[in-house]
């Protein structure tokens, strides 16, 4: 029971603190998505610290990424790794506070100059970007298996389904663990 | 367009499309909150997500939050943050205390594989998707094409550092936009 609340590293109250700040101060360098700062987080848990092993840390993301829910979840799974739930509250708490009252502040701030030349032109500018990102995104989860004809069969489906059908993603995705499972990607 | 009746509405909104979204929720929010609810058009929901996005932070937390914020206040935003976030934090821990050793297992390493795959595949139809918005750019079709391929490649292909990116193709779009926008 206390390996749930805790873990089972026995961290003292300091490290504690450092867990939770660490987690605090990446939040606001999470520009483009939080999985943007897994190579800082495993610097820091695997090599800094020893607190879980490079397997262990990529196990708790590939977890999270499998599960359903926001990718920002693999930030609780490596918490909860750690440090049992106190652990999960700590890096979760650390990673959500500063960037959510930050997004609520500015997007207060930006809603009052909505119709402003330069808000207009924030926006604007940013959307192409925002489209070369998912693509970007979309090409780099592709990267253990885009050389394999099953996997690039696979995305054109998917591809068809989402665009022409107006069938739910979850159907994609059975179908993807359904074509996995069968040893064909 | 439709709005949202409650607090309560957006919680449950945002707890099913968060629970649908394996490999991450994008491609659902597209799809429930513009096809679905229809609380937001295409553009919106890009344009929102574009700001989501260069803000510090998860992009659909950011995207939920403003979401919430537009219709209930702070109400809202934590009634949305709260339904992305509660239901498949509770699962994700469920399955932690389970099993990291069931990855082992050929037929579940195959099938998250599998589901891999497929979550790629949503993320680029989601680009697809949104890509139609340009053609209304304040930029021009052309260009704003051109950026979105030259942020695809930069990011994508030669793994330049997202700040970087951002700051400069951005502000080179941005600084165009502005022109282009002068009265």
């Amino acid at each position: 029971m206390n390996a749930v609340l805790w873990g089972s590293l026995g961290l003292g109250a300091a490290e504690w603190l450092q867990l939770f700040v660490h987690f605090l101060m990446l939040s606001l360098l999470a520009i483009g998505g939080a999985i943007t700062t897994a190579p800082d987080m495993q610097r820091f848990i695997v090599g800094e610290r020893g607190w879980l092993s490079d397997a262990q840390f990529t196990a708790s993301v590939a977890l999270a990424q499998a599960a359903p829910g926001p990718n920002v979840l693999f930030v609780a799974v490596i918490g909860f790794n750690v440090g049992g739930l106190a652990g999960m509250l700590a890096t979760m708490v650390g990673t959500l506070l500063p960037s959510t009252t930050l997004a609520l502040t500015a997007t207060r701030w930006g809603e009052r100059r909505r119709d402003s030349r330069a808000l207009q032109s924030f926006t604007a500018g940013l959307a192409p970007l925002t489209i070369g990102l998912l693509l970007a995104s979309g090409w780099i989860l592709l990267e253990p298996t885009r050389t394999q004809p099953g996997a690039v069969a696979l995305v054109a489906v998917t591809l068809w389904l989402m665009l022409r059908t107006r069938w739910s993603p979850l159907w994609s995705i059975a179908l993807g663990a359904a074509v996995g499972a069968a040893g064909l990607v | 367009m439709r709005t949202p009746a409650s607090s309560r509405e957006l919680f449950a909104v945002f707890t099913r499309l968060a629970m649908q979204g394996f490999g991450g929720v994008l491609p659902v929010a597209q799809r429930e909150l513009v096809e679905r609810q229809r609380w937001l058009s295409q553009d919106q929901f890009l344009q929102m997500l574009s700001v989501a996005q260069v803000l510090p932070g998860p992009n659909v937390i950011n995207l939920s939050l403003m979401i919430g914020d537009r219709y209930f206040g702070w109400r809202g935003a934590a009634a949305a943050l709260a339904g992305m976030l509660l239901a498949p934090l509770a699962l994700v821990l469920a399955l932690a205390m389970l099993a990291v050793r069931l990855q082992d297992a050929p037929l579940v390493a195959g099938a998250l594989r599998g589901m891999g795959v497929v979550a790629a595949g949503l993320v680029l139809a989601t680009a697809l998707k949104l890509s139609p918005g340009l053609r209304r750019n304040a930029l021009g079709l052309p260009p704003a094409a051109l950026f979105a391929l030259l942020t695809a490649l930069a990011v994508g292909w030669l793994r330049w550092p997202l700040v970087w990116v951002v700051l400069g193709l951005g502000l080179a779009s941005c600084a165009l936009a502005w022109w282009r926008l002068r009265p």
